[in-house]
């Protein structure tokens, strides 16, 4: 199991269990955690699952595939530690990750 | 605007996977159907959000993608001769004696006795940026269509985006406006690579204005545009002027007009009955992912279920005097020869 924190635009944190293997994205939808729209449910189509990766862990999430980097131009004030939820894989070796949830998914 | 009044048995809003298996089964029972969607093409979400992606849940097809059920869909339910009508969306419904008046935003009229709303997670409309006040200046100086190229004549027009609807606007609105600057917040595009040469041949010769960054704030008077504040890839911010600004940032789904049908909603889905998937309004039906009824699941295959009791039950507004024996396909000659097989 991974503990990931959510942190909220109003500075609020939420931190949920996650499974191996299981999406960030899908750890977010199945603990309610708000601002996770995630409409397409999955499948990289609607850039509604954005979120900040925190600095320390960059690293360990890594950079985005092509098809997602074309996605996140369709989501709103990305910056460089911007990714799509629904792109992260749980790992044990992010046990701790943290991410931040923009303003607005839209 | 269409003059045009269509008259037929049935209206399916949406032709996603669940409004195309509808007309399979309104059709097995005889009743005709016309579909009507936003969208270009069928297939709903199945082929606008994931055409590729596999779905494993549907029975009997242990694999299969949003693109090959919709495909197996239209030839399954071509023997019905089901019509479209895409890129439209319906705005209002009035009631009839024995049935309804539809009218879409194209202004083409339909008179039926029943309507199927088979709209899924809504109709697709453009995401709004989360841009402070955007809403004010909706429609008088931000837009997120093209209805007439003449409005946008002698004017300063900045598209933001890089997909192919950004740069098919860019493209076709370079010539008739006064001055043309696409805003992205990267130098590569995911457009068709045809306009994204034609965009850079005009950035070249200086006939488009290109600037890297994204715009985060707007600004002007009354819902008219003055400029828009850019923040450059450098993080730097600088004023752009712009008399109209054109965000392509995708789509997503709304409820939409359905909720000013007179129809009981429950948080932006339909309550039906699981035996006829009837709404709170006699003659409109509700099935596929905008229902709701303990127990749903939102599924596909749910959704098959719900139009072939759906039919069942419809069949007695369109034919009120004749008494549906239920049939199967396999062995009942007169639904072959429905389905030309016979």
């Amino acid at each position: 199991m991974a503990k990931i924190t959510f942190i909220q635009n109003d500075g609020t944190e939420r931190v949920v269990e996650a499974e191996p293997g299981m999406t960030v994205m899908e750890a977010a939808v199945k603990n309610s955690v708000a601002g996770i729209a995630a409409e397409c449910g999955g499948a990289c189509a609607c850039a509604t699952c954005h979120v900040y990766v925190d600095e320390a862990w960059r690293e360990a999430t890594g950079t985005p595939e092509q098809m997602e980097e074309d996605m996140l131009d369709f989501a709103f004030d990305i910056r460089e530690e911007s990714r799509l939820s629904c792109q992260i894989k749980v790992t044990d070796a992010l046990d701790g990750l943290v991410v931040r949830i923009p303003t607005k998914q839209f | 605007m269409s003059e045009e009044l269509i008259k037929t048995d049935a209206v399916i809003v949406g032709a996603g996977p669940v409004g195309l298996f509808a007309v399979f089964e309104l059709g097995l029972v005889d009743i005709k159907a016309h579909l009507i969607d936003i969208l270009d093409r069928p297939g709903g979400q199945c082929t606008e959000l994931y055409p590729e992606k596999p779905i494993y849940d549907v029975p009997a097809l242990a694999v299969v993608t949003g693109q090959e059920l919709t495909d197996k869909l239209m030839e399954q339910i071509k023997p019905f001769g089901a019509e479209f009508h895409f890129n439209q969306r319906v705005d209002t419904l009035e009631r009839l004696d024995g049935g309804f008046r539809l009218t879409t935003d194209l202004g083409k009229r339909f008179e039926c006795k029943i309507v199927i709303v088979a709209a899924g997670g809504g109709s697709f409309t453009p995401k709004r940026p989360p841009l402070p006040g955007i809403e004010a200046y909706e429609d008088k100086s931000v837009f997120y269509s093209v209805r007439k190229m003449e409005n946008f004549r002698g004017r300063d027009v900045l598209i933001v985006g890089g997909g192919d609807s950004a740069l098919d606007w860019t493209l076709n609105l370079q010539p008739v406006a006064k001055s043309l600057t696409l805003v992205h917040r990267r130098a590569e595009f995911r457009a068709a690579p045809a306009s994204v040469q034609k965009m850079l041949a005009l950035v070249e010769s200086g006939d488009v204005n290109f600037k890297l960054g994204q715009v985060t704030e707007l600004h002007g008077d009354n819902g008219q545009l003055r400029s828009v504040t850019v923040k450059g890839a450098d993080g730097e911010t600088f004023e752009q002027k712009t008399e109209i600004m054109m965000p392509f940032f995708g789509l997503t789904m709304k409820l939409g007009p359905v909720a000013d049908w007179g129809i009981q909603l429950n948080e932006n889905l339909i309550p039906v009955d699981t035996a006829k998937f009837e709404t709170s309004e006699p003659r409109i039906f509700a099935i596929g992912d905008i229902n709701t009824y303990p127990g749903k699941l939102k599924l596909i295959l749910s959704g098959f279920h719900e139009a072939a009791l759906m039919a069942q039950a419809a069949h007695k507004y369109v034919y009120p005097d004749k008494k549906l024996i239920f049939q199967y396909t396999t062995s009942s000659s007169s639904l072959q020869k429905k389905l030309g097989v016979k």
